[in-house]
């Protein structure tokens, strides 16, 4: 996995993508469970609808969870050096989802090859869920 | 006190202890099938003291103390009009599976948009473990939808 040579990594690139198709309610439920996150409008229709949504939503930070997971697919956890990312629209049940990330730029930093990336999480309608930009090292 | 005010205050800090059986759960959850985060074993050999908690993991652990709840409760927002806008992650070490991590929330900053009926507030938490080591901080907007008066 960290035979990724630096030297060949140009702007433009695009790493390999995550896709999770049909993100299921009892994958919410566990995910509410494993986070802590127990926001009901995520796990019951007539709840959601109270507040203002057409039925429950994915949890954001199940969706940056899955974003995370692009990343650490591309390289070992321990060369992300942080990222970011910000919530535009939201997920639903049923939806598939699929995390990507390119390369922005290529720089030298504290003396480490490193890497920007523009990430994202789009649904199968190619909406954009999360988009942010991630730091990562090549070592 | 001014919403203005509340820029700079930090909050009381906290102590969470991180469960082994809670990282192989969220792993699980999020469908992450590496068994560097469930295994210790395959965790030593990928190079780790322990099972790192994945990178989203540090988030779990300020929910758990009650992070994000509190500055809405101190400020008097509902929290049904509030929603998670933005979120991130600098690593300066690993968390491992059974480390205990303290850290207290401050917030940074606090601003309006769409002439008041949104207001932003950023949040950091800065995160250490047992040993006093700076592990990572957190970066977060929390988007208040407010009711605007007319005119």
């Amino acid at each position: 996995m960290s035979e990724i040579n630096f030297s060949e990594l140009n702007a433009g690139d695009a790493i390999p993508e995550l896709v999770t198709p049909n993100v299921s309610r009892s994958q919410l439920a566990l995910f509410a469970g494993a986070s802590g996150d127990h926001n009901p409008i995520h796990l019951d229709d007539e709840e959601a609808k109270k507040g203002g949504l057409p039925g429950v939503i994915v949890h954001g930070m199940l969706s940056m969870a899955l974003l995370g997971r692009v990343l650490t697919n591309w390289v070992p956890q321990h060369q992300l050096r942080g990222w970011n990312a910000r919530f535009v629209s939201m997920a639903f049940p049923g939806d598939t989802i699929t995390c990507k990330g390119v390369i922005t730029e290529t720089t030298i930093e504290n003396d480490e090859n490193r890497v920007k990336l523009d990430i994202s999480v789009e649904n199968q309608k190619g909406d954009n869920i999360l988009v942010g930009t991630a730091d990562i090292a090549i070592i | 006190m001014a919403d203005a005010d509340y820029i700079g205050k930090e909050y009381p800090s906290f102590s969470v202890d991180v469960e082994k059986g809670r990282v192989k759960m969220f792993a699980n959850a999020i469908c992450e099938e590496n068994p560097i985060y469930s295994d210790e074993e395959a965790a030593k050999n990928a190079g780790y003291k322990g099972i790192p908690v994945p990178p989203t993991f540090p988030f779990t652990i300020t929910m758990e103390a009650g992070q994000s709840f509190n500055i809405l409760e101190d400020m008097g927002i509902d929290v049904t009009t509030a929603m998670h806008g933005e979120q991130g992650f600098t690593y300066y070490d690993h968390i491992y599976a059974g480390d205990t991590v303290t850290g207290s929330q401050k917030i940074t900053d606090i601003y309006e948009k769409k002439g008041g009926a949104l207001q932003f507030i950023e949040a950091v938490i800065e995160l250490r473990n047992q040993n006093d080591v700076h592990v990572c901080d957190l970066r977060s907007v929390i988007v208040v939808r407010r009711q605007v008066a007319e005119g």
